[in-house]
């Protein structure tokens, strides 16, 4: 116990200033502000992989680490959709994640706010519309931020769930639906 | 290296261009049952068997298999199946392996082994209907069939209080998917079966005609967490292929990042392994190296993960000489943290009454299974390419892999914590005997239908590429092949008998992946 408390207080608090919301990521903006407030300091996520590679969510379990803190902001991991106010997603959206993709999302309750993670979820990226994958997330749920990137930083991450729940009121008032 | 010939005497063998001792022949299918039984009973294993549609050239199917005999070389066999009725021996009595990529196979290419009897789809979903087989020719990439998906008929077990617990696609926490069927009886777990195919992705069409610098791109992103194996994996077939090596300079730096990846996926584990016992101390001070690998990666290398830092030909990142003492720094930072972690992980009682005994395969049962890698290693078979096919840099480093007897989630803890100071070693000598000299060699005009053959060790294990080219760009098949497929089944194994709390724990210290397998 000794060492692991001597550890703990070695290594210090290494938590860093979080982005701000981005306004060019924004693909529809539905929320009035009053629900907005809604959410205050705190945000449920559930995350779905649909098909990703995995790289993906080594960066959205790296916000989890000491230097991002997720946490500290008020946002967490949930293991159920019926907790969740956000979903994240990864991947091209597989075939055979379709149905599963739907049925999570269905389970939500409203906002129901998307953000696609990553290339493939933003628009297929590589593998594309085939016999197997359906190219993007927004084929098959209504999407509100996309955030690019292979993968996409942590920073980035960060930055785009911030940016689905409107935290910078001056970039809400500013944006745009933009597909 | 020596030219070690495989002890097979049925069929006159050539030899492949290759870094280790390979050989080539071409069977039909009346040879097959006599080879496979010469094969296995002279200790060799099944890599990975996939097919081929060579209907616009010769009007027939092909079958491919690859042997690994350990230590000795490796066997690649092709076998022409004909265009109306493609059909091949059983080899699943003799390589446990074969079960899935047999079944894989049928779903995609509809070639079917005989009187072998499991005929569940494994890949197939319902994405696609029964009758139509993606990777034949005829079926374009962009074809999108409509369909729901099929009902899987699971083993059923029978009897007082037993019950199922199904779990997936969507698991709990930020993993990727995949389905277990657990039959449990009160808190015992009596058996597990693992549904796959989830994240197929049809890796193996896209391969299919691509350039060979669209083919890079694509191996890059086949597994997110290997990505420096994967790339190396098919730049070194791709260079075996055009039969020539890249400088130096660039090996040696392909080492460097293959070292590195091992390290941060090694990190990352150890973190999420305290975690899922309880100990989340563990987690905030791994992730907290693991993150600190990754921004070095990212100021030196221009990529978190290294994506696309390995090109065919050689790579596409250099080191500067400040950049070295940086890494010099950084190595001596996690050997440091490292040890005392792992001096506290060692003491801590709750935490070593979780690894300890659980989950465990035993050297029996893992030579049985032809396992691979990481976990091969923690029940005791001594199996990494590193040391038994070294590739250069590799064979300058005089590398000794590690094993761990108990085969339990400690041994697979144990194992990774060694293979992390390994890694620093590696990677001090990388370091200090990096030679000057061109980063990068271009493609000699290759002539069509060559074979290259590539393997590398990865964190998880060996990733094995095979690559034939249509032309001087273009590929006419890839197959990249992930040591996940042998290991899968192992955990259906490791998890008997065990409570269903622990499966999280015994899962994670596999950690194989769904990405690559699903292809």
């Amino acid at each position: 116990m000794y060492n692991v408390l001597k550890k703990i207080i070695k290594t210090g608090f290494l938590t860093e200033k979080p982005p701000e919301a981005n306004a060019d990521w924004l693909i529809q903006s539905r929320l009035q502000e009053s629900i907005l407030k809604a959410f205050g300091h705190s945000l449920a996520i559930r995350h779905v992989d649909a098909g990703s590679c995995n790289g993906c969510e080594l960066e959205i379990q790296a916000l989890t680490n000491p230097f991002y803190n997720i946490e500290g902001l008020g946002i967490r991991f949930v293991a159920s959709p019926r907790h969740a106010d956000l979903l994240l997603v990864t991947g091209p959206v597989s075939c055979h994640m379709v149905v599963a993709l739907k049925r999570t999302y269905e389970a939500m309750p409203h906002p129901k706010l998307v953000v696609a993670t990553g290339d493939c979820a933003c628009t297929g990226g590589i593998f594309g519309k085939t016999y197997a994958t359906c190219g993007a997330v927004n084929q098959i749920i209504p999407v509100d931020v996309a955030v690019p990137g292979c993968p996409p930083t942590p920073y980035a991450l960060l930055q785009g769930i911030l940016t689905a729940i409107h935290k910078d009121k001056k970039t809400n008032k500013n944006a745009q639906p933009n597909d | 290296m020596a030219l070690i010939h495989p002890p097979i005497n049925t069929i006159p063998l050539d030899k492949l261009f290759c870094d280790w001792p390979a050989w080539i022949g071409e069977v039909n299918t009346n040879q097959l049952p006599e080879i496979i039984l010469e094969v296995h009973e002279n200790k060799g294993q099944l890599l990975t068997l996939w097919g081929s549609d060579e209907r616009l050239r010769h009007s027939q199917f092909q079958l491919h298999l690859l042997f690994v005999f350990p230590k000795h070389c490796t066997l690649y066999l092709k076998c022409d199946l004909s265009e109306n009725n493609p059909v091949y021996p059983d080899l699943s009595p003799y390589f446990p392996v074969a079960n899935r990529l047999q079944r894989a196979l049928f779903d995609l290419f509809g070639f079917t082994a005989i009187s072998f009897e499991d005929r569940r789809p494994w890949l197939r979903h319902g994405a696609w209907p029964e009758d139509i087989f993606p990777l034949r020719h005829e079926v374009k990439i962009d074809y999108q069939f409509h369909q729901e998906p099929d009902d899987y008929p699971f083993i059923p077990v029978k009897g007082d209080g037993v019950h199922e617990i199904p779990v997936g696609p969507v698991h709990a926490g930020i993993i990727e998917p995949g389905h277990f069927r657990f039959q449990v009886v009160g808190e015992r777990i009596l058996r597990l079966e693992e549904r796959l195919g989830y994240t197929h992705k049809g890796i193996a069409k896209h391969f299919q005609n691509i350039s060979f610098d669209k083919g890079a791109r694509l191996a890059s992103r086949i597994c997110g967490d290997s990505t420096v194996a994967y790339a190396w994996s098919y730049s070194m077939a791709l260079e075996n292929l055009h039969g020539i090596h890249p400088p130096p300079r660039a090996q040696w730096i392909r080492a460097l990042l293959l070292e590195r990846e091992r390290i941060m996926n090694h990190l990352g584990d150890l973190g999420v392994l305290g975690n899922d016992a309880g100990f989340r101390f563990g987690l905030n001070q791994f992730s907290r190296l693991k993150e600190l690998v990754l921004r070095r990666n990212s100021k030196l290398f221009g990529h978190r993960y290294l994506m696309d830092s390995i090109t065919p030909g050689g790579v596409a990142i250099d080191l500067l000489p400040e950049d070295s003492n940086d890494l010099f720094e950084e190595i001596r930072m996690l050997r440091q943290e490292v040890k005392t972690l792992e001096h506290i992980y060692r003491e801590h009682d709750g935490l070593q009454d979780r690894f300890l005994t659980t989950g465990a395969i035993d050297f029996n049962l893992a030579t049985q299974l032809m396992l691979l890698g990481l976990v091969a290693r923690a029940s005791g078979v001594s199996n990494d390419w590193r040391e038994d096919f070294p590739c250069f840099p590799y064979n300058q480093l005089n590398f000794k892999g590690h094993t761990k007897l108990s085969g339990d989630v400690a041994a697979r803890v144990a194992i990774r914590f060694q293979e992390i100071e390994a890694s620093l070693s590696l990677m001090e000598t990388i370091l200090s005997s990096l030679p000057r000299g061109s980063l990068r060699k271009n493609l000699p005009p290759a002539s069509s239908t060559t074979i290259g053959l590539g393997c590398v060790e990865g964190w998880r294990g060996p990733i094995t590429t095979i690559l034939c080219n249509r032309d001087k760009k273009h590929l006419h098949w890839g197959q990249i092949h992930d040591p996940s497929w042998q290991n899968w089944p192992a955990l259906e194994h490791a998890v008997m008998e065990n409570i269903v709390p622990d499966f999280p724990l015994i899962n994670k210290s596999f950690n194989l992946s769904y990405s690559s397998h699903d292809g």
